[in-house]
């Protein structure tokens, strides 16, 4: 489904994760006594495969609800999947276990969307990026306080405020902090998970610069998450489009803005608000994003499309490839 | 500086609010002026702390102790607002001068149905309205900004609403009184791209129909540049810019717009490095003596170090700024 070569960093397929609302004792009872109430079950991510070639950025974009973060937790490690696999550098990690997986794991670091909540604000920053080196040995307690001096230093951060906590930070400094966090165990594949999204415009532009220096300096791969088209498009390389849990699009950054093929995609870009974009007369898409409660049937885009046919509402589309490095899921793609 | 018509719908001048917290004294908005036409739409922008947000909530009189509006006028038609009695400045709120809040749910009450609230709101500005009038006003007011059944949504409380639709019903509310301004803080930021351009669909199409002024509260350019006929840029309490919107985007003239303009990421900068404006913005406690930008400005120099006044180096532009970039060759951050 997805393109597989030897330098693939990370593969997903055919990934899924689905919450359950177990019913409580009167949920049980009244469904005993012949009510159809059910389990609640979302499937927040929908039978997702894709591959991640080393050194690359991967945008990953999507609106509410569309299961963006849940697949970046999952690659993470921080979720567990519900069904299919993750191979990390060819081997699985959903089957590892024990010092493999803690391996595997401590290479894949993720950095989170809020720099206030992700951050222990009782923990000196010093002990924040320096506790995890430590117990992974990649330092000393002896050394621990150089280690930290180096890491701060790389994501231009003072060392000189290394002992101070969170709070006498500002927010583009925090977001700094998480990163440093996430370096000091020399990490080779970085999720960031709205990692901007909080931040001022003037500050936005710092830390992208900063994501972008660290990919040169330490050849990261990176799985960039975001709700921001014009973020993703300014540092990824491929753009992965995602739309109530399932993939609707991939394509390289230039060739899906040149030509964004599923009506979606070309929905979301159209709606994206540009500077080069003056006095513009917004023609929106119609409807609500629906819940991942109760999804449409077929493909989930069909109700807000405007080229909707009886077979969208039935089946659902596959993902497959319209053109060299180019994937889409839409019944439109048969016709054509 | 008005677009479309020579006597502005809202004229600011010099307006002054200030928060006298323990820690000092906040100059949170420090001297704004601008004037809005008859169904034009400004875009204030600037990033947190600048006094973006402020200036919407003085205009309007909804500042809060410890902040007080200490200088200016705001003239609404020609009539001063600052210092209008309470009693006097509700009844124009929320009837010829609305607010529309990043949260949706600073409008609505969460244990009332949307029509007690919308028909409340109408009654509340004339009482001789009859129920079924405010009713059928109401479901007319949800009609217009996209609500889908808007007889039976009138009957539902706002957390049977999505974010989004939350959102109309606040802006219909807005709409229900046919305001002659309506100022909007943030109010798409928190919804998604797609939702996003649904509201800016409905405000664009209200302007142009109603004659409805609007200033426009945000910190997403590109959401102004597709929406607003003028713009402000704020920093530090102050306005830095003004002007219409194509002559500010296509040729900024202050440092720190040039600056900001350049760390947006835009249809062709994949690839390039953002330019970055160093440092961050300085807490208003503890503004600089002169021009609030000077530390993190690439031109600033000892002449900076007393407060520039805003002038008119282009006609039709406001600029506050020593230094600034008259030649339109120049690079960012030159």
């Amino acid at each position: 489904m997805s393109e597989k070569t030897n330098d693939t960093m990370l593969t997903v397929d055919n990934l899924s994760k689905n919450f359950v609302k177990k019913l409580d004792l009167a949920g049980k009872i009244a469904q005993k006594l012949g009510s159809n109430i059910r389990e609640e079950v979302v499937h927040a991510v929908d039978g997702v495969s894709l591959a991640i070639p080393k050194g690359s950025v991967v945008g990953l974009v999507g609106e509410s609800g569309c299961g963006k973060s849940t697949l970046g937790r999952m690659i993470a490690g921080i979720l567990r999947p519900t069904g299919g696999d993750i191979t990390y550098k060819g081997v699985s990690i959903t089957k590892m276990s024990g010092d493999e997986a803690a391996r595997a794991a401590l290479q894949i670091q993720m950095i989170f969307q809020d720099p206030f909540a992700s951050l222990n604000p009782r923990m000196r920053v010093i002990d924040i990026i320096g506790e995890a080196p430590l117990t992974h040995g990649f330092t000393t307690a002896a050394e621990k306080d150089s280690y930290v001096c180096d890491v701060m230093k790389r994501v231009g951060l003072d060392p000189e405020y290394r002992r101070r906590y969170p709070h006498q930070f500002s927010g583009g400094q925090r977001q700094r902090i998480g990163i440093a966090r996430a370096l000091a165990v020399n990490p080779e594949f970085l999720v960031c998970d709205e990692a901007i999204a909080a931040l001022d415009v003037s500050i936005q532009a710092q830390v992208i610069n900063l994501f972008m220096d660290l990919r040169e300096d330490l050849d990261l791969t990176y799985l960039f998450i975001s709700h921001d088209l014009s973020v993703v498009k300014h540092i990824s390389d491929r753009i992965v489009i995602m739309y109530l849990g399932r993939i609707v699009e991939i394509s390289p950054t230039d060739e899906l803005y040149a030509d964004p093929n599923h009506p979606y995609t070309q929905a979301l870009l159209n709606e994206v608000p540009q500077l080069e974009h003056r006095g513009r007369d917004y023609k929106p898409v119609e409807g609500e994003i629906p819940s991942p409660l109760d999804p449409p049937s077929g493909c989930h885009f069909h109700p807000r499309c405007p080229h909707a046919t009886d077979r969208c509402a039935t089946e659902r589309p596959e993902l497959r490839e319209i053109a060299p490095t180019r994937w889409s899921a839409c019944h439109l793609n048969d016709e054509a | 500086m008005s677009v479309k018509d020579t006597s502005p719908t809202l004229e600011v001048r010099n307006l002054q609010t200030h928060f006298f917290t323990k820690a000092g004294d906040a100059k949170a908005v420090d001297g704004v002026s601008f004037s809005v036409g008859k169904g034009e739409i400004m875009g204030l922008v600037g990033e947190s702390g600048s006094g973006k947000s402020v200036t919407g909530f003085s205009i309007i009189g909804l500042v809060d102790p410890p902040g007080n509006v200490v200088g200016g006028e705001v003239l609404y038609n020609g009539k001063n607002l600052v210092g209008l009695p309470d009693e006097q400045m509700r009844q124009l709120r929320g009837n010829r001068i609305a607010m529309i809040f990043q949260d949706p749910m600073m409008t609505l009450n969460p244990v009332l149905r949307v029509d007690t609230q919308m028909v409340e709101t109408i009654l509340a500005h004339d009482p001789s309205v009859s129920k079924q009038d405010a009713l059928a006003r109401s479901r007319d007011a949800l009609g217009r900004v996209g609500i889908p059944a808007p007889d039976e949504r009138l009957r539902s409380y706002p957390h049977q609403f999505s974010g989004g639709m939350r959102q109309r019903v606040a802006i219909a509310i807005a709409l229900l009184n046919k305001p002659d301004l309506i100022i909007a803080d943030e109010p798409t930021t928190a919804l998604d791209v797609t939702i996003q351009g649904q509201i800016l669909y409905e405000a664009q199409k209200l302007c142009r129909e109603t004659g409805t002024s609007m200033i426009w509260i945000t910190h997403d350019l590109a959401v102004v540049a597709g929406l607003a006929d003028s713009i402000c840029v704020m920093y530090g309490g102050r306005v830095v810019e003004q002007g219409l919107i194509n002559d500010v985007l296509d040729h900024p003239v202050h440092p720190y717009t040039r600056g900001l303009l350049g760390s947006v990421p835009g249809a062709n900068s994949r690839g390039t490095r953002l330019y970055q404006i160093p440092g961050m913005a300085p807490s208003l406690l503890n503004l600089p003596q002169g021009c609030a930008f000077q530390a993190r400005c690439p031109r600033a120099d000892e002449a900076c170090l007393v407060e520039p006044q805003i002038t008119e180096p282009i006609a039709g532009r406001g600029v506050r700024c020593c230094h600034p970039h008259l030649n339109a060759e120049e690079e960012i951050g030159a």
